[in-house]
């Protein structure tokens, strides 16, 4: 049997071979001494790597991403751990007005390897405050490179990617990945630059595209319509900024249908970025493109709200078999 | 807390005249060269704000000159200064690049972030200048950061982080001073308390004056002084920089002065709701070059007649220069999308 790695280990695979290799990086975030916050993915880190250079720190999300940055200006490679994305929205003015801008506003040639890794930990009624996947927001900001792995070699590879880029990337990783395994590759450093869309099961009768842990949905979704005789394309997105849809628009123009996943809202999300960057180049489709998304809603507690709140494998399927 | 400047509208910041121990007379015609030469760098970005050649929000730091070229006396170029949205100052303090700094300025790309910042945004990584923004407190943590990455590469380098008293108001900043305290970094915090935050005196935004106090509260070492008296900001900078050098710990400095200009621009922003009509003829008194230049010829430095060649060779010197930004191109189309991610 061949050897598997599940999403969780690629993340920490990462990690280790960065701060084994590049003596100029270091971590800080909340909770990096404490399997509480980030689950599987940092088991050890501290006690192998020190804790001077592994720093578990004070509830400062502003601050502490604003000194991760301060240090990647000064040649460090810098990653900074938000282990829920919505507290990460305290750092806002650091990432959007900061990390982002620098390189154009003093006129680039500046270095910053910057890394913000963000997780969406959603589900087991933990409400609207512990839930949100805030790509879209931050794929909007020019200087900002956005990665969304959905698969276990992509966690290992795009995070090893992200932490070498000299720009600032926002590596959002899902906790609803975390267990999914898949075969292992050889491990990769790979130039961000490089990176985009991937297709990840050909198909010819519909396009299916996600990012993140639906990606992983789409595939799944792609295997259900196959017992009924369509062959769904399926496309993980991988890097929502900058953006290059190209990929995406070959496979509709082989397919002529087009269906979106996003693992947040609709409205302003990256599944309407990703039909309107079709249908600029785009327009005989076989049927109108469809999204999916969450419901118009804070995300509730109460577990029979939550379970209807997300969108899951069924209505994938009947949804792309309705376009 | 220190309860000396408890009443900032009559401030006690004295107009006594440096008592010069520290350097020599040279160094010190040097620093008074330097002073002169932001103030007539700053008058002339004025003039030509007035004028409506400088299109771009200049927030200029006329009377506040002492505070960085004290600062800068001590740093060198591998140190890294972080500044704010009034940073022309801080920028001059350690490169003289009044070309670069104009050029930028009109928004040219021979200015110093090649024309893609203007005021707001400056950058002089050689001498030590890692940038400037104008969101209040931003830079405070990249400052603590840059400490940060000193203390893990083990470098002797020191950080400096300029912002003024209204910045005291954003969270960030308490939270960025528990970091430095915390883990033991070499960064410098200059407080310039000009007592104003745009239009409001500090006496309409706090109920104490004195921006240390944060300091003591997070167990970091600091100093208030008169941040118009060349030798104070001199002696205090030394010992602070001394400190987060051979120390590898923060220090603070509260720094009282005075901003003669309005918040942005050539005039005094009296329409805009600035009061301070009786403050201002006082604080003048106070000016920290005339301070300096008295003491030099006090002490048979300098005569009069070489402090109006002085400036008369730098007022020559600063509008040839601007002139020649004036002169110079714009940036190229493409440099927009060239800049955006590192190349």
């Amino acid at each position: 049997m061949s050897k598997t790695i599940t999403y969780g280990s690629g993340i920490q695979t990462a990690f280790e071979h960065v701060l084994e290799n590049y003596d100029d990086s270091f971590i800080i975030g909340q909770g990096l001494w404490s399997p509480w916050y980030v689950g599987n993915t940092m088991v050890d880190l501290d006690k192998k790597f020190g804790k001077e250079r592994i720093i578990d720190c004070p509830v400062s999300e502003n601050s502490v991403t604003g000194t991760a940055l301060g240090a990647a200006l000064n040649g460090m490679k810098a990653i900074v751990v938000h282990p829920r994305m919505d507290f990460m929205v305290l750092a806002a003015d650091q990432l959007v007005n900061q990390a982002a801008k620098w390189q154009s506003m003093l006129g680039g040639g500046i270095k910053i390897p910057l890394t913000i890794r963000a997780i969406i930990n959603r589900g087991g009624e933990q409400g609207a405050q512990h839930s949100q996947a805030l790509h879209s927001w931050y794929a909007h900001i020019p200087g900002l490179r956005v990665v969304m792995p959905a698969f276990a070699n992509d966690a290992r590879d795009l995070l090893i990617a992200s932490i070498l880029s000299n720009d600032p990337v926002l590596y959002i990783d899902d906790r609803w990945c975390a267990d999914l395994e898949e075969e292992v590759t050889e491990l990769q450093e790979l130039d961000i630059k490089t990176i985009g869309p991937k297709i990840v099961k050909e198909g010819s009768d519909i396009t299916i595209v996600g990012s993140g842990f639906t990606s992983c949905q789409a595939l799944q979704a792609g295997k259900e319509l196959a017992k009924d005789n369509i062959s769904a394309e399926v496309i993980d997105c991988r890097v929502l900024n900058p953006f290059n849809p190209d990929l995406i628009i070959d496979s509709v123009r082989k397919t002529g249908k087009l269906l979106v996943l996003d693992g947040s809202w609709k409205n302003c999300g990256f599944a309407g970025e990703v039909i309107a960057s079709v249908s600029e180049k785009f327009v005989d489709f076989k049927a109108p493109p469809k999204r999916m998304g969450l419901k118009d809603s804070p995300a509730p507690t109460s577990q029979p709200l939550e379970e209807n709140y997300y969108i899951n494998i069924h209505d994938i399927v009947n949804n792309a078999k309705s376009i | 807390m220190t309860k000396e400047l408890n009443n900032l509208k009559n401030p006690k910041i004295g107009n006594e005249d440096p008592q010069l121990h520290l350097l020599s007379d040279i160094e010190y015609i040097l620093l008074l060269k330097k002073m002169i030469t932001i103030r007539i760098a700053e008058e002339i970005i004025s003039d030509n704000v007035k004028s409506g050649l400088i299109k771009c929000p200049c927030h200029l730091a006329i009377g506040q000159e002492a505070i960085p070229v004290g600062i800068s006396q001590f740093l060198n170029s591998d140190d890294r200064v972080y500044g704010n949205h009034r940073s022309h100052g801080h920028y001059l303090s350690l490169t003289m690049d009044t070309y670069g700094l104009f050029a930028e300025i009109l928004g040219k790309e021979t200015g110093c972030s090649k024309g893609m910042g203007g005021s707001m945004h400056i950058v002089g990584e050689s001498e030590g200048f890692g940038g400037s923004v104008p969101i209040v407190s931003a830079t405070i943590p990249v400052a603590v950061g840059a400490g940060l990455a000193m203390k893990l590469s083990k470098s002797e380098s020191v950080a400096v982080s300029y912002f003024g008293d209204g910045t005291s108001e954003e969270g960030v900043v308490h939270e960025s001073l528990n970091i430095a305290s915390y883990y033991n970094l070499p960064v410098i915090f200059v407080c310039e308390n000009n007592l104003f935050s745009s239009h409001m005196h500090i006496s309409e935004r706090q109920k104490f004056d004195s921006i240390s106090r944060f300091a003591d509260a997070h167990g970091i070492d600091y100093a208030v002084i008169d941040g118009n008296n060349i030798e104070t900001v001199l002696d205090t900078s030394k010992k602070a920089i001394e400190i987060a050098r051979s120390q590898r710990k923060p220090f603070f400095i509260e720094a009282v002065t005075y901003r003669w200009k309005g918040h942005v621009g050539h005039d005094d922003n009296v329409d805009v709701g600035l009061q301070r009509q009786e403050d201002l003829e006082p604080w003048k008194k106070k000016d920290p070059i005339g301070r300096l230049k008295n003491s030099l010829i006090a002490k048979n430095a300098i005569s009069e007649s070489d402090f109006d060649s002085f400036n008369k060779a730098i007022l020559d010197k600063l509008n040839k220069e601007f002139d020649q930004a004036v002169s110079d191109p714009y940036p190229k189309q493409q440099q927009l999308l060239e800049t955006v991610y590192y190349k």
